[in-house]
């Protein structure tokens, strides 16, 4: 099923589709995300915002606000 | 030769610019943006070279004006900063994402050397690196393995520049046209997906991955240090424990640069012969420069807790949890640091927004920065309180003037926010600000790395505030000791007619004299001047001439009160000072230090943008005069309002 980044919850490992935001979309590439790559959400700030995912063994952070244009699916366990 | 350090943010791309610059180095900017140029000098065996830290990035595509430096300094061999050779630093335990630059430095046929950095990281995760088969993939590209926290690699990297061969020929990367054009976003982005997909094919050959390893230890510290209850209170804790050090331990350093240059002072007093080169020295310059190297203790303290935080990882947790909080303000999780600088000063505060990548976010923490209350402004809140403020208990034993002063800090603070708010709705911007950034794992603090940016930090400071303040003081001195022709010889007379004068004792009529003198002087006419605009808010002459020499540094106020009122203060309490202000009648015979003047003017003094140097450093980062002049006018009109109100509803 696909949903934003923004939505899942800490712990949850899924598999990125696509970026759907025009600017960050070059910014993440060039980070190293790609549609396939798997994140894990490792823990949210206080009050929910921002947000900190593992990603190739790195720990990115991000606002909700940048979270909600990456598209993710939950992956198969 | 021209060498440049490029890499991804969190490499160890510093570590190894102080390894082998050491103390050589200075900071600059690049053409035409904010962003920090570090410069520093090295001798290899054959050679001498210079060498430029660039900023960090992950392509050499920009997101915003000041990383275009990059794009524009590699891809124009006319630009000053186009290097003869270019170190890529990489993270091994990362190889993916730290190629990419790489291989965009490849395409650009400058000649290139490849450091593999924290090598031990990559083996502590797992991750095993064929050295022999990468470099079958850049044969012409010497490839050092290195370990930059402990030194480790030096003299490999120094023997490969020596040994460079820079004729070598190189093929491309990938076979396309290259650089895409710095607009071109589409291009820039088809370019990434294509390298990125031969690097993963290239690692795939030569990167050999056990189970990932996750991090335990910062994993578990993560846990307590941004958890919503212990992560808050672990930060104020270290917050007060700064604020000890800088406001309670750095006094002691500080009284003894003060009084070594009260010594010195009347040293030179005593050596130059008496006129006025002597007055400009002990009485101008010397007190300048005394008024900038006071705060050398308070900043260093400063930025070594800031260095030690932000080596040992924990900075970018602050950002994390305080992000959410300082958003409706307009601000970010990164306006922290800097606002919490500039209670000591607001210089060092807003070069400290340099890490503040967008732009709105970074001109409203530039403009907030000088109403935290700085240190300067304590002796003129504690004399003020002193003045005005009974000594009493509340409750017997919440102390009524140690409130005061806390409420004064809690207006600059809330001021600031609120005017964050304001800002937040004025300033437009196109693009929204974005926070994504690379949490790094927690790693001991390399105590050379920390000594290296207090150096570095404290130099900025002395010369960056240094020459406003000391232009200021001299310019101050010369309004103070000169008059128009007659004036000042005018007004001693009549002070020497007085009866007081008649009667008193050497010391006090030289008193007498010198502030008869000031009284005739150009700063004397100007506070005379400005005495109308002023007297709604409580103030007269005497203290509007203190208001103006404030313009040097907030703390000159005592100073020169203590001139105007012809004391010759002795002891540090300004006791002697003390009974005479409170003695300070107006015509009418009420005293001129009442309750409403003096919170009046503890008031213009929150608000107020009384420094010069904040100024033209505010010049400086932003690269006009615009925003100072905003600033200026803003901090002004809420220093004159806030004190008006304050004295009407009082007196």
């Amino acid at each position: 099923m696909s949903k934003s980044l923004s939505e899942i919850i800490v712990g949850e490992k899924v598999t990125v589709e696509h970026i759907t935001h025009p600017y960050l979309n070059t910014k993440l590439i060039e980070m190293g995300m790609h549609a396939g790559l798997k994140l894990e959400l490792l823990y949210k700030a206080p009050f929910g915002d921002p947000i900190a995912i593992s990603m190739n063994g790195s720990i990115l952070t991000l606002r909700l606000d940048e979270a909600k244009y990456i598209q993710v699916c939950s992956s198969p366990v | 030769m021209k060498i440049a350090l490029f890499g991804n943010p969190n490499t160890g791309k510093s570590s190894i610019f102080n390894l082998l610059t050491g103390l050589r180095q200075q900071v600059g900017n690049f053409p035409g943006v904010t962003i920090e140029k570090k410069i520093g000098a090295f001798n290899s065996v054959k050679n001498k070279h210079q060498l430029t830290d660039f900023p960090g990035t992950y392509s050499i595509y920009p997101h915003s004006k000041d990383e275009e430096i990059v794009y524009n300094a590699l891809t124009n061999s006319e630009h000053e900063d186009f290097p003869e050779l270019a170190i890529v630093i990489v993270d091994t335990s990362n190889l993916e994402r730290n190629l990419l630059l790489f291989s965009q430095l490849y395409d650009l046929k400058i000649p290139l050397i490849l450091v593999l950095n924290m090598w031990d990281v990559a083996e502590r995760r797992g991750i095993k690196i064929d050295l022999t088969k990468l470099q079958s993939y850049f044969p012409t590209t010497p490839i050092i393995k290195m370990n930059a926290r402990i030194g480790l690699g030096k003299d490999r990297l120094i023997a490969a520049i020596d040994e460079l061969d820079d004729k070598a020929k190189k093929d491309a990367f990938i076979p396309s046209s290259f650089p895409c054009l710095i607009d071109d976003k589409e291009a820039q982005k088809e370019e990434v997906l294509l390298r990125y997909e031969k690097i993963r094919e290239i690692l795939q050959d030569v990167q050999h991955e056990k189970t990932t390893i996750n991090n335990t230890l910062s994993r578990k510290l993560d846990r307590i240090l941004i958890h919503r209850f212990w992560g808050y209170f672990i930060f104020v804790g270290i917050l007060l424990v700064i604020f000890q050090f800088i406001f309670s331990f750095a006094a002691i350093p500080m009284a003894w640069i003060d009084d070594s240059f009260v010594l010195l002072s009347s040293w030179m007093g005593q050596q130059l012969p008496s006129g006025i080169l002597n007055d400009l020295f002990a009485q101008g310059i010397i007190p300048g420069i005394a008024g900038v190297l006071m705060f050398i203790p308070q900043i260093a303290l400063l930025f070594f807790f800031i260095a030690l935080l932000e080596e040992s990882g924990y900075l970018s947790r602050v950002v994390f949890i305080m992000d959410r909080l300082m958003r409706p303000f307009g601000l970010n999780g990164k306006s922290v640091v800097p606002l919490m600088s500039s209670i000591a000063c607001a210089i060092p505060g807003i070069l400290a927004t340099r890490t503040i990548s967008d732009w709105k976010e970074r001109m409203i923490t530039i403009i907030i920065a000088p109403l935290m209350s700085c240190s300067a402004r304590i002796p003129v809140y504690t004399l003020l309180i002193a003045l005005v403020i009974p000594k009493t208990y509340l409750f017997g034993f919440v102390s009524l003037q140690g409130l005061v002063l806390l409420a004064l800090y809690f207006l600059g603070i809330v001021s600031a926010l609120l005017l964050a708010i304001v800002l937040k709705k004025f300033i437009r911007v196109k693009n929204k600000g974005f926070l994504i950034m690379e949490m790094p794992e927690y790693k001991k603090p390399r105590w050379g790395n920390i000594c290296i940016t207090v150096i570095e930090k404290v130099k900025v400071f002395i010369w960056d505030a240094g020459k406003v303040i000391l232009a200021i003081s001299i310019i101050l001195w010369v309004l103070a000791t000169y008059g128009p022709t007659g004036n000042m010889e005018e007004k001693i007379a009549q002070a020497k007619k007085t009866e007081f004068y008649q009667h008193t004792n050497e010391v006090q009529k030289q008193s007498i004299i010198s502030s008869a003198k000031l009284e005739g002087s150009y700063i004397g006419i100007m506070g005379k001047f400005i005495e109308p605009l002023i007297t709604p808010l409580g103030y007269d002459w005497k203290i509007g001439i203190s208001l103006i020499g404030s313009f040097a540094a907030r703390e000159v106020f005592v100073g020169s009160l203590s001139t105007i009122y012809a004391v010759h203060d002795e002891n540090e309490e300004h006791q002697n000072l003390l009974t005479h202000l409170k003695m300070a009648r107006k015509a009418d015979g009420t005293p001129v230090y009442s309750l409403a003047t003096g919170v009046s003017l503890m008031v213009f003094y929150v608000f107020a943008m009384q420094c010069m140097a904040t100024l033209a450093v505010v010049k400086k980062e932003t690269k006009s005069w615009r925003w100072p002049l905003i600033q200026l006018v803003i901090m002004g009109a809420l220093a004159y309002i806030g004190a008006l109100i304050s004295y009407q509803l009082l007196a």
